[in-house]
């Protein structure tokens, strides 16, 4: 009894608890194990910090390889001399006619011969003119561009080289050099941008085909909704129908003033009138006499010309990628007054030089439409028509030798013609024609010319006028 | 004469006290420019849109109305990346407007604040219709009208300097509702990740990689070019082994070649507005991706 008592008491002795040694060992336990904790807790933060951060780096990296891609990129495209390099486009045209009359003999009865270019292209495979254009900002300021046609002949003519400001204030814009002039609708735009192969019958009887101005230009526009413009040219006056006059001051000066807007959102308009004033000196052409003997007639005097035109172009909604439909025309008014002379000294010497009074109020006007009626393909039809008006020649009416049949090209008679075309144009940049123009310019004659023409465009390609 | 200089003095002083009230005269090239700046500027803009939903920017004119307009505009709001380059350079020359010319603060290019999609290794006609910057329709994807919207507030903030406190109030109101529901329109268009489409033309690059379509076809053969009857027929084969689930087409765009695809091809055609006013729903930037993807989300299924 007693030694069970005494093993009871041994055990609950060591059942009592831990001896105070063995708590502290615990408590030292305890404290390693939240020591370790938080090391190992920081140690695991750091790691997961610069695990984020390499992350960031690596995608950093990324972002900057792509940047840097497209800088090198580009910046490829733009180092050295050549990255201030203006804009270049080509124009390449050229034609297939078929004329049953002969180009070489084309003539506009009724009207003194303008000088230019204005007949039917050379039958067979022809080349048209190429036509280089360069064009880009000098300085803030100022923008030059640059427009050479290089005909079929291997020559190099200038047809544009003007310098135009850029920031003038109060919607002014001043151009110098040599321009096609602002005058009616179809001169100042280019050629190969025109809806026909050739220019109408007014612009070849009274501006040579188109007017080019050696000199200045200053336009306005008005700060209204409405488009309203005015504009003013002085120049040498020595293209058609000036003449070359060697004269100090300005040989001749244009106005015009255009207004234009939208009618809803489908149609656009513009219409124009317009002003030219020189005066020829010694403007002369050549003819032939009653005996077919060459005579030279040449022009003193005073020119002046009033056009006034209008083009209205419509596409649904407003988009013009399907259909569109295009209505322009333009009328011509000249009045010439000064003194002519007749000069037969290279042919038959009958009567030598003699001078008369000579004064004409003659006219043109031409309108065409294009329809646009599938994505691709155009339909044309152009009708053009001169009015002889009145021509009235000094030499010929107080009877000083000469007679009207020894000015055949001042025969009365009003020119016309009707021009239907068809075309295809498979990108912007390029187009193929086909045109039929039945042509009365000669009296008495009418011309059937069938010609294919193709217009191709490489390089930058500029903005169209309306 | 004195009652002449009188008259005088007075509309002086009326065109003086009516410019001060006058407000920023802005053209916008396309719609989406348009309706952000009206958002970031409210009543202190004075916004004409040039071209609208129906129209295809590319084959706009410079015509009378758009030279009177930039005449008197204070900032012209564009794409840039040659999208505008038949028309806007011509506006600029013609319009007699020092403040709109290329490098002044009132000349805007959106394409300059996002990075463009579709940069042309080799740049060359034959290609079609490329642009060198890469493509310019950048307004589709919403993460791009924001960075644009950013750069905006700050471009009217400084032609306009006495009303900056109020466009930037605007702006950041506008970024707020912007990035509100940006949120939402990606959660809403999970269901159109890895969707095939094909397309009209490449204008929809930008909206495909936000919502991860996967565009496996155009019906352009080239950019720029009109569909074709054999690259449909070849178009068409090609779907019948990598099937597509619809055929996007912009407001704008001819529906002839769409419409033959999707019969043949059994696959709807979904006409998508592609700008603030394509159609009846989409009036307002926001109303145009809401409008989009409850298009693009009834054929997900």
């Amino acid at each position: 009894m007693f030694k069970r008592k005494l093993i009871a008491a041994a055990i609950a002795l060591a059942c009592a608890g831990p001896a105070p040694a063995q708590d502290a060992e615990l408590a030292k336990i305890r404290e390693e194990i939240t020591q370790m904790k938080e090391v190992y807790e920081s140690r695991i933060n750091a790691l997961e910090k610069r695990l984020a951060e390499a992350e960031a780096k690596a995608g950093k990296g990324e972002r900057g390889a792509a940047s840097a891609e497209t800088a090198a990129a580009s910046a490829s495209r733009r180092t050295g001399e050549n990255a201030f390099n203006p804009a270049i486009s080509l124009i390449l045209q050229g034609t297939y006619a078929d004329t049953s009359q002969d180009p070489e003999t084309y003539q506009i009865t009724g009207f003194v011969p303008s000088g230019g270019e204005v007949g039917p292209p050379k039958r067979s495979f022809g080349l048209g003119e190429s036509e280089l254009n360069i064009w880009a900002n000098i300085d803030p300021y100022f923008q030059g561009r640059f427009t050479a046609a290089l005909t079929p002949d291997n020559e190099a003519e200038v047809e544009e080289a003007y310098v135009q400001t850029l920031a003038l204030p109060s919607g002014f814009i001043a151009k110098g050099g040599r321009f096609f002039s602002g005058l009616g609708y179809l001169n100042p735009l280019h050629q190969h941008a025109w809806d026909f192969q050739d220019a109408p019958l007014p612009y070849k009887a009274f501006l040579g085909g188109q007017l080019k101005q050696d000199g200045v230009q200053l336009k306005w526009i008005a700060p209204t909704d409405l488009l309203i413009e005015f504009g003013v040219e002085l120049s040498a006056g020595d293209q058609f129908p000036g003449s070359d006059q060697g004269r100090n001051g300005i040989g001749g000066s244009t106005v015009f003033a255009h207004v234009g807007g939208d009618i809803g959102r489908s149609t656009a308009w513009r219409a124009g009138l317009s002003y030219l004033d020189i005066s020829p000196k010694d403007r002369s052409y050549d003819d032939v006499d009653a005996f077919g003997m060459p005579t030279v007639n040449s022009f003193t005097g005073k020119s002046k010309l009033w056009v006034a035109d209008a083009v209205l172009k419509w596409a649904p909604d407003g988009d013009a990628t399907r259909t569109n439909f295009k209505l322009q025309g333009e009328y011509f008014r000249r009045k010439e007054d000064g003194e002519i002379t007749y000069d037969d000294s290279g042919g038959s010497a009958l009567f030598g030089p003699v001078a008369g009074a000579f004064d004409t109020r003659q006219s043109g006007w031409y309108l065409q439409g294009v329809y646009q009626f599938a994505p691709r393909w155009r339909l044309g039809y152009r009708y053009d028509r001169l009015s002889f008006g009145t021509v009235n020649n000094g030499i010929v009416q107080s009877s000083l030798g000469p007679v009207a049949a020894d000015f055949p090209v001042l025969t009365p008679y009003s020119p016309s013609r009707n021009t239907v075309m068809l075309d295809w144009s498979p990108s912007e940049f390029s187009r193929l024609r086909l045109q039929y123009t039945a042509d009365k310019s000669r009296i008495g004659i009418t011309d059937d010319q069938f010609i294919v023409q193709y217009i191709y465009s490489l390089g930058a390609h500029g903005a169209h006028g309306f | 004469m004195f009652k002449l200089l009188k008259c005088i003095a007075a509309l002086a002083l009326f065109l003086a006290a009516h410019s001060v009230v006058a407000a920023l005269n802005v053209l916008a090239c396309e719609p989406e420019w348009g309706a952000l700046v009206k958002e970031l500027g409210g009543d202190r803009v004075d916004v004409y849109v040039a071209t609208t939903a129906r129209q295809d920017p590319h084959r706009i004119e410079a015509r009378p109305s758009l030279i009177a307009r930039g005449r008197r505009a204070d900032l012209v709001a564009c794409t840039g990346a040659e999208l505008e380059v038949g028309w806007l350079p011509l506006v600029q020359r013609q319009s007699g407007n020092p403040r709109i010319q290329v490098g002044q603060p009132g000349n805007f290019e959106a394409a300059r604040y996002v990075t463009a999609l579709e940069v042309p290794q080799r740049l060359d006609r034959a290609q079609g219709d490329v642009h060198p910057g890469g493509n310019p329709h950048v307004h589709l994807s919403p993460h791009n009208i924001e960075k644009v919207a950013v750069a905006l507030g700050e471009r009217l903030s400084q032609l306009d300097g006495t009303e900056a406190p109020y466009y930037e109030a605007r702006t950041q109101a506008f970024l707020q509702r912007w990035q509100q529901a940006v949120a939402k329109w990606e959660q809403a268009a999970a269901p159109l990740k890895g969707m095939p489409v094909v397309v009209h033309h490449k204008n929809f690059s930008y909206l495909s990689a936000w919502l991860g379509l996967k565009e496996v076809g155009e019906l352009e053969p080239r950019p720029g070019l009109p569909p074709t009857a054999s690259h449909l027929s070849g178009l068409l084969a090609r779907l019948r082994t990598d099937p597509a689930k619809a055929v996007l087409r912009a407001a704008y765009d001819d529906p002839q070649a769409a419409e033959w695809l999707s019969t043949r091809a059994g696959i709807p055609v979904v006409v998508l507005p592609f700008t603030v006013g394509g159609n009846d729903k989409a009036t307002d930037l926001f109303t145009l991706f809401d409008d989009m993807l409850t298009r693009l989300l009834s054929v997900a299924k």
